[in-house]
């Protein structure tokens, strides 16, 4: 059996998606930019993309830049508002402790400029409350950035009551909705978002293509210089196989969801419980974040005793493709600093397991997941001495049952 | 390419001598849970000979098969060969390991000689200090826990 249970990760691009970018690598082939007809009929179809998204997010088309991917819509928000609010003073950003590093990493950036970035407690659900942001913005407050969905534990943040505490506040309200967006059902204007970044590669589009949404009177900075594309503010020829085939995914995926956030895919989530479930029969394990507040397709759990990359190796050689927030399979000497912020001890962080998948999986796939996790965890602690001195009570469980 | 060598793949796959010896002569563990490897080695020493050798180890796909290769090394060897085990022979053994897993093989030679150094002290077999120098300590991220 193979199991690709790494949807969090990338998706597969799906077939109706190839189908809708084909035309435009060898039929629809002209730069956007050209006056000749070819060029036109691009431009025509970059245009159509653009509105259909923009329909998708309940936002005008104007609203919609495209970038290369999340992590350049995250660097392009937070670049844009913090320096415009730095003109006026205010050099205070409020944002989470859990947030992507395409997030965390600009941030950290614009500490070393002299801003104050101030992270909020996540607590041990994987869930802030609203009032954190209410009572953490100040005079100079100048930008709110906070994620839709966590992309390593699945956790969903209250962002239309965020939104509308920013917006009451007159703060610009930024969420790196890469998680969100195609797994719960986004609307700027209910969720009160000003700035939003998605990536089509995280609901089954290609990679290598995003928006940044930008409420209409947000002027965009530049983060590479260049010609007119977009409005001048993200210049470079569009990739519009991949555009049009982000559009495609984005209705595909939205066509899937109900307008409950919490129960937006009931039979997926119904599938997501029943791993939850059976991994909770595994001894000394715990689930990572909130169990109800959370996306259908995203499961996480830390294993007391055993080391993350070792159950990756051997569940990939059960067909299983996971991943895991282990110190070794994250390339830096530190545990995952998402696991960390919900108060994860760094020992029981190491063994963590991340399964993300869609409604494709299927109840037979789930259950055998939960005996080939169960398996290796066993054989794994079985030659763990952390396991041992466990059991004999030389050292102490962080999950006691 | 793959992370790992086949070498490395075959001695997670299938570690050698995984186990306890009850009635080791000497015990030796190094790293630390926080960090994610923990190295546990037991041995049976008799007339200077590893006569049994075993090992449980928390850790990644690496730190299992470097255990598992650096037991190999020195079953059925005189301790003299146990105490001159490198880091070096054992990555090369594996046929290489990724930079950042170095410090695995590392954690493998020193829970030997913390072994040996065990058995030395229950015995009270007088010995070098120089030579278990450093041994034990995390190499790996310099923050200074024991």
């Amino acid at each position: 059996m193979e199991i690709y249970a790494d949807n969090a990760a990338t998706t597969a691009v799906s077939p109706a998606v190839v189908e809708a970018m084909l035309p435009y690598f060898t039929d629809v082939y002209g730069n956007p930019s050209s006056l000749h007809t070819s060029g036109q009929k691009a431009k025509e179809a970059l245009e159509d993309a653009r509105a259909r998204i923009a329909a998708q997010l309940n936002c005008l088309p104007n609203e919609i830049t495209f970038t290369s991917g999340g992590t350049e819509a995250d660097n392009q928000a937070i670049l844009t508002i913090a320096h415009k609010g730095a003109k006026t003073g205010k050099k205070h950003i409020i944002s989470t402790a859990f947030e992507h590093h395409a997030v965390l990493h600009t941030l950290e950036k614009l500490k070393k400029e002299g801003f104050e970035i101030e992270l909020l407690d996540v607590h041990s659900t994987g869930v802030i409350d609203p009032q954190q942001v209410a009572d953490a913005i100040r005079e100079d407050t100048c930008l709110v950035t906070i994620m839709y969905v966590n992309n390593e534990i699945g956790t969903i943040q209250p962002i239309a009551e965020i939104g509308r505490i920013c917006n009451e506040k007159k703060v610009i309200f930024h969420t790196d909705a890469v998680q969100a967006v195609g797994h719960v059902p986004v609307d700027v204007r209910r969720d009160n978002i000003d700035m939003l970044s998605i990536s089509a590669h995280k609901f089954h589009g290609p990679k290598g293509i995003g928006v940044l949404y930008a409420r209409r009177g947000i002027l965009l900075e530049n983060v590479i210089e260049g010609g007119a594309q977009e409005r001048g503010k993200r210049p470079g020829t569009e990739n519009l196989p991949a555009i049009m085939g982000m559009a495609k995914a984005l209705e595909d995926a939205n066509a899937l969801l109900n307008d409950d956030i919490y129960a937006a895919q009931p039979e997926l989530i119904a599938k997501r419980d029943r791993l939850i479930a059976g991994l909770e029969k595994i001894p000394h394990g715990e689930l990572n974040g909130d169990r109800t507040r959370r996306v259908g397709g995203t499961v996480n759990f830390c294993f007391e005793a055993i080391e993350g990359e070792s159950l990756l190796l051997l569940l990939d050689d059960k067909g299983i493709r996971a991943s895991s927030g282990s110190a070794c399979t994250s390339g830096s000497l530190d545990p995952s600093h998402v696991l960390l912020a919900i108060g994860r001890p760094h020992e029981v962080a190491h063994g963590s397991l991340r399964l993300s998948f869609d409604n494709s999986i299927t109840n037979e796939e789930i259950d055998y997941m939960i005996k080939a996790v169960a398996d290796t965890v066993d054989y794994l602690r079985n030659m763990s001495p952390v396991w041992r001195d466990l059991q004999q009570g030389k050292r102490s469980f962080v999950f006691p049952e | 390419m793959a992370l790992y060598s086949e070498k490395v793949m075959d001695h997670f796959r299938n570690p050698r001598n995984v186990g306890v010896i009850e009635d080791a002569d000497g015990i030796g563990e190094v790293g630390n849970a926080k960090c994610g490897d923990i190295m546990k080695i037991y041995l049976k020493i008799d007339n200077d000979i590893i006569e049994d050798v075993k090992f449980e180890t928390f850790g990644c796909g690496s730190a299992i098969a470097s255990s598992s290769m650096a037991t190999e090394m020195i079953k059925g060897k005189p301790v003299s060969e146990a105490l001159g085990l490198t880091n070096k022979a054992v990555t090369e053994a594996l046929d290489g390991l990724p930079a950042h897993k170095l410090h695995c093989s590392v954690l493998a030679e020193e829970a030997i000689k913390a072994a040996m150094k065990d058995y030395y002290d229950k015995k009270g077999i007088e010995y070098d200090e120089e030579l278990f120098a450093g041994v034990g300590a995390c190499h790996m991220c310099e923050s200074g826990h024991e």
